[in-house]
């Protein structure tokens, strides 16, 4: 029995090591046939092991699991790739990101009226970067494209979901108390 | 001069140049003090001119708007106010909210910078474009493509297809029914259909005009399903169920 277990989490670890995209626990199981609370299990065994000694994190993202490693290791791994990793996202793309990933699905002139400019150069560039995708047509004159985010996009900036962005009403309660302490709502 | 020019450049926007205003005097963003900072907006405007760099429309827009609220304000209120009783709206009150509102995804912004900041100490496993990797399960790139953009495509088609130089009396040799079967049939076998490929097969305009009306004869019966990939781009044609995309069976 024990070795059988040991069988599956070597597998379930095979399946994570070859992966380039977060598995998720239905993938797994659709592949491994087990239940998923004995996949999250193992997959939390194998969390712990790469913990104590060893080069790998197990990380969960975009609504799955991924094998990554740790940071300690980036100097080196970046002096093997030469440096050569994507370019940084611009503020004008992180901006229109963030609109996106809140207000979504949303136009480009929706999102231009929030940032008070143009946005086609930029809605371009995510499209062809895979951060956003266009997610239909809004029913009104026009029938103007939708935008919404991805599953990369998640992964790019290691979230699991959309609910780990903290709530935009909070954001402002953070700019109302340290930005103004005085008398802010009062006229 | 030298020291505008580098900030001048970093401001995305009228609402960028505003926020950093608001900031560089202090002044509290409910309350802001419309005289001064349009002078100064304008100033930078001004300077931005001088130096050559691009005005953006949004710039002059925005100036437009500052200077109506600035007149607004000058006008006396009381004289309404007596009659009407109700306060007059403060006429800042919607540029405010407008500012606050950028000012939150200026702030989500800079949140997922830091994000992608610590990502980029985390290496995963990279399969160069065009080798074996996995897809990401739910997204089906492209929406469904209107009958106008069907229409744009086929017309494409037809300019493409060399007008017959003689008259030659043809009999029917294409049926809707026939092309039907091969377009449902091709789809069993590949899951999806390229349209720019089908056309590659095409011998002459009457059989594209046959197969044009087999595949809207297909989407009125709801048996096909056709996507776009971006404005201009390629038109897919899927079966309605997601299974056939993954055709191993």
């Amino acid at each position: 029995m024990q070795g059988d277990k040991q069988k599956l989490k070597n597998i379930i670890e095979a399946l994570l090591f070859v992966s380039d995209k977060p598995l998720s626990l239905e993938h797994i199981r659709e592949v491994v046939e087990v239940e998923k609370s004995e996949i999250k299990s193992l997959i939390e065994e194998l969390r712990q092991e790469y913990l104590s000694n060893h080069c790998f994190r197990l990380r969960e993202v975009a609504g799955g699991y991924q094998m990554v490693t740790d940071p300690e290791y980036a100097q080196w791994l970046r002096k093997l790739f030469r440096g050569g990793r994507k370019e940084k996202l611009s503020r004008p793309a992180l901006e229109t990101l963030a609109i996106i990933a809140y207000k979504q699905p949303v136009t480009k002139p929706e999102i231009e009226h929030i940032r008070g400019v143009d946005a086609d150069g930029v809605v371009r560039t995510l499209l062809e970067r895979g951060l956003i995708r266009i997610a239909g047509r809004k029913n009104v004159l026009g029938r103007p494209i939708l935008y919404a985010t991805t599953k990369k996009f998640l992964e790019y900036f290691g979230l699991n979901s959309l609910n780990d962005l903290p709530p935009l009403d909070e954001l402002v309660k953070m700019e109302e108390t340290d930005g103004n302490p005085q008398d802010t709502g009062e006229n | 001069m030298n020291d505008y020019q580098v900030k001048l450049r970093s401001f995305e926007g009228p609402l960028d140049l505003l926020l950093y205003l608001i900031k560089k005097n202090e002044v509290d963003i409910y309350d802001i003090p419309i005289a001064e900072i349009a002078r100064q907006y304008l100033e930078y405007l001004e300077l931005m001119r001088e130096l050559n760099l691009d005005i953006a429309g949004e710039f002059l827009v925005m100036a437009a708007t500052l200077l109506y609220i600035k007149s607004k304000m000058i006008l006396p209120q009381e004289e309404i106010n007596l009659e009407e009783e109700i306060p007059e709206e403060d006429p800042r009150r919607g540029l405010v909210q407008r500012l606050l509102e950028y000012k939150k995804f200026k702030e989500v912004a800079q949140l997922l910078k830091e994000r992608e900041e610590e990502g980029s100490v985390v290496f995963k496993r990279f399969i160069p474009e065009g080798e074996r990797s996995l897809e990401f399960e739910e997204e089906i790139q492209g929406f469904e493509a209107s009958i106008f953009d069907l229409i744009s495509a086929f017309t494409k088609v037809m300019k493409s297809i060399p007008k017959e130089e003689f008259k030659v009396v043809l009999e029917e040799e294409y049926s809707v029914e026939e092309k039907i079967d091969f377009i449902l049939s091709l789809l069993d076998r590949k899951g999806v259909i390229y349209f720019s490929s089908i056309w590659k097969r095409i011998k002459n305009r009457m059989e594209a005009v046959v197969f044009f009306l087999a595949l809207l004869e297909l989407i009125r019966l709801k048996k096909i399903i056709i996507r776009q990939i971006g404005l201009f781009g390629e038109i897919k044609i899927f079966r309605p169920l997601p299974v056939a995309v993954h055709a191993g069976r």
